[in-house]
């Protein structure tokens, strides 16, 4: 392996996804504005030059168009990486992706290798849609991976694997991380295996069980409160690691559920309903959750602030469970 | 109420007029005469027929398994239409590819699925296609090319499109095709379609069964203009033929995947038929004009092929009556190996979520003479 570098989250995706299409004539990226443009936050930027329009196609605004082509490219081998411009606007290509590239393998015995590329969060003023953190709709429909990287190195290592895996894979982006966070990243081919968490922090006694922008956030927390606070970082959500959750919360007693995405039945009610049932003789207190609530984000900085789970909110969250 | 409903009246006139414009200004629609491929041989023409009466024998065997409850659901068939799946698929390469709908039995079997395996579906055996996973024709055998429909139509345009837009990144001279109904253009995802394929020209051929109905809506409630006019506005030619003479389809489908290989790109064929049975079998089609039935049962493609092969190609009326009762025997062969095939394993109910490995798709079997006489034809490693 090259030596580690210094990149953007940003960085780190085009690095990912350049590496692999060098490795691997087999993969192309599709989505709108991709090309001569670099896309809307200019992950393909300069890609189209090096592998030509055919791997690096412009599509037609029709995001189920975009799905669904990349379903018939799987089929015959290729490996179409699709870029959604903002990951809310995989409401218009939900069908091709739920009901015919989740269920091809379970219905048919064909796997569908490709990537959907989703460019998510919110903290911008981004408004309704183009804020969303739309996990847990993927999460309702078996036969999609789901990954959520927090980190560059993640990044990277989770686009590869993503790449590499034989079925459709959900990679939700935030836009919030692409270049505030910034990692040392293996230079080399870097890949991280699907569905196995990272401890992020180790502490003894509360554990805060998060991903994607969660991470930064509960870390941030730790170090201000200067507590003994595990951050234990997902980074997949399908398939999950259950055993790293159960660990980390067998080891705290204490368990806090972050995500920025919205409350009802999300990652949050899985975790915690996972450890209600099979850690509950180990808790010291009850699984708390700290979500955005379930409503539409809003566009108004205060508004949208108010939504957004916020430093203060974590803050307030690890110290109420660390007191219980 | 009374003059709303007069001006709804008033706006449908008007668009079974321009329909009826339309019809008149269609090539080889009116004319009565029947097509003549000159690329098929006489082995070609009774394959035809084979396959166009194993289509309805094996729907027919379908149907007595449905009313004797050994079928769970519902039960949908392609009565009538036999002449498009068979004269479409018939056309294509063995690296060819398929989206096949539940009207496209026929392709099934040209494809190389043998008629135990379809009924074995429908009834939700281990032996069938899907092995129990989906019912129906919701089924495609990857080892024989082909991609399985849902039920959601028509999702499978895009990913025809797809597969045509492989073809296209690595220069193989292959096509993609694929079906769907005349409710189906009505859909935003055909034109997604169609529009992606025409921007890029891929090799693929959508062909449209117009069979009069979207189960119940009837064409003049499903678009205002003929989808084969729609074709241009895309960028790529759209042919209207008759969709119940096997031939007329060959030859539309032949010329299309030829200029598909050619890097013509899409074709859009219509093929004019008529849904003799209902949407499933559950639908009494009460919403069908009786004459509607006469007129279409003269036309049935099966019936009509027979006599024109015994007319103008040689073949005895015995020879017709054969192939037709060899198929019906065979058929009554494959269902009670379907009926020996065991339901599957509840066990396995949550096993195959997730692939493990890659799973190339296969070769068809591509009956067509042509193939034959090109070994050289490039075949899958799959």
């Amino acid at each position: 392996m090259s030596a580690a570098t210094e990149v953007t989250y940003l960085e780190a995706i085009s690095d990912g996804l350049r590496q692999e299409m060098r490795r691997d004539p087999s993969v192309l990226c599709i989505g709108e504005d991709i090309g001569a443009f670099g896309g809307a936050f200019k992950v393909t930027d300069g890609f189209i030059e090096e592998f030509g329009a055919g791997r690096v196609m412009d599509a037609p605004l029709a995001e189920n168009a975009i799905i669904g082509a990349a379903v018939g490219a799987a089929a015959e081998g290729l490996r179409p990486v699709c870029e959604m411009q903002f990951a809310d606007f995989i409401s218009c290509g939900f069908d091709q992706l739920v009901n015919v590239a989740a269920k091809m393998h379970y219905r048919q015995g064909l796997a569908v290798p490709m990537v959907v590329r989703l460019p998510s969060g919110g903290g911008f003023s981004g408004g309704p849609f183009h804020s969303q953190n739309p996990e847990a709709w993927f999460l309702q429909s078996p036969g999609l991976k789901v990954v959520a990287p927090a980190t560059a190195a993640d990044a990277k290592g989770l686009l590869t694997a993503a790449i590499r895996d034989p079925n459709p894979v959900c990679y939700l982006e935030h836009k919030g991380l692409y270049r505030y966070v910034k990692g040392e990243v293996p230079a080399g081919e870097h890949e991280v295996a699907l569905g196995e968490a990272r401890l992020a922090r180790e502490g003894g006694e509360l554990s805060v069980i998060t991903y994607g922008s969660g991470v930064h956030l509960a870390l941030e927390a730790a170090a201000d409160l200067d507590e003994d606070i595990e951050v234990l970082d997902l980074r997949s959500l399908c398939p999950l690691d259950t055993e790293a959750i159960l660990a980390s919360a067998r080891k705290t007693g204490k368990v806090l559920v972050a995500h920025e995405a919205t409350q009802s039945c999300g990652v949050g009610a899985e975790v915690a309903a996972l450890v209600a049932a099979e850690a509950f003789e180990d808790l010291d207190g009850p699984v708390r959750r700290l979500t955005a609530p379930d409503v539409p984000i809003p566009f108004s900085p205060p508004l949208e602030q108010a939504v957004l789970p916020q430093l203060d909110d974590m803050k307030e969250a690890c110290r109420e469970l660390l007191a219980y | 109420m009374e003059p709303v409903n007069g001006a709804v009246a008033s706006a449908r006139d008007e668009v079974g007029d321009r329909r009826e414009s339309a019809d008149r200004d269609a090539p080889g629609r009116e004319a009565g005469e029947v097509a003549r491929s000159t690329f098929l041989n006489r082995a070609d023409r009774a394959n035809l027929l084979r396959y166009m009466a194993m289509m309805r024998s094996a729907e027919e065997r379908a149907i007595t398994l449905y009313r004797q409850g050994k079928i769970p659901g519902s039960f949908y068939d392609g009565a009538g239409q036999e002449a498009i799946s068979v004269g479409s698929s018939y056309a294509l390469g063995p690296r060819d590819r398929m989206c096949i709908l539940h009207r496209d039995l026929g392709a099934h079997f040209v494809r190389g699925v043998t008629p135990d395996r379809y009924l074995a579906n429908y009834m939700g055996r281990a032996g069938g296609v899907t092995g129990g996973r989906d019912g129906n024709l919701h089924f495609g055998d990857r080892e024989l090319g082909c991609v399985g429909m849902v039920s959601m139509l028509p999702d499978m345009a895009p990913v025809a499109t797809g597969m045509a837009l492989s073809f296209k990144l690595r220069g193989e001279p292959r096509v993609a095709m694929t079906y769907f109904g005349d409710g189906s253009t009505a859909n935003g995802q055909w034109h997604e379609a169609l529009n992606f394929a025409g921007v890029h020209l891929l090799p693929v051929v959508f062909v449209l069964e117009n069979n009069g109905f979207a189960y119940s809506t009837p064409n003049e409630l499903e678009f205002a203009v003929d989808p084969v006019e729609r074709a241009a506005t895309y960028g790529f030619p759209g042919e209207l033929i008759d969709g119940n003479d096997v031939e007329a389809v060959f030859e539309a489908s032949r010329i299309a995947a030829a200029r598909a290989r050619e890097g013509g790109g899409p074709t859009l064929i219509e093929c004019r038929t008529m849904r003799m049975h209902g949407h499933g079998a559950h639908d009494d089609m009460r919403y069908v004009p009786p004459e509607m039935f006469e007129e279409w049962s003269a036309r049935d493609p099966i019936d009509r092929y027979g006599e024109r092969l015994v007319a103008e190609h040689g073949f005895s009326a015995d020879e017709v009556e054969r192939i037709r009762a060899e198929v019906k025997a065979y058929v009554d062969e494959c269902a009670q190996t379907a009926l020996a095939s065991p339901m599957p394993d509840p066990a396995t109910a949550t096993d195959g979520v997730f692939a493990d490995d890659l799973t190339p798709l296969g070769d068809g079997k591509a009956p067509w003479s042509y193939w034959a006489e090109r070994p050289d034809v490039e075949r899958s490693a799959a």
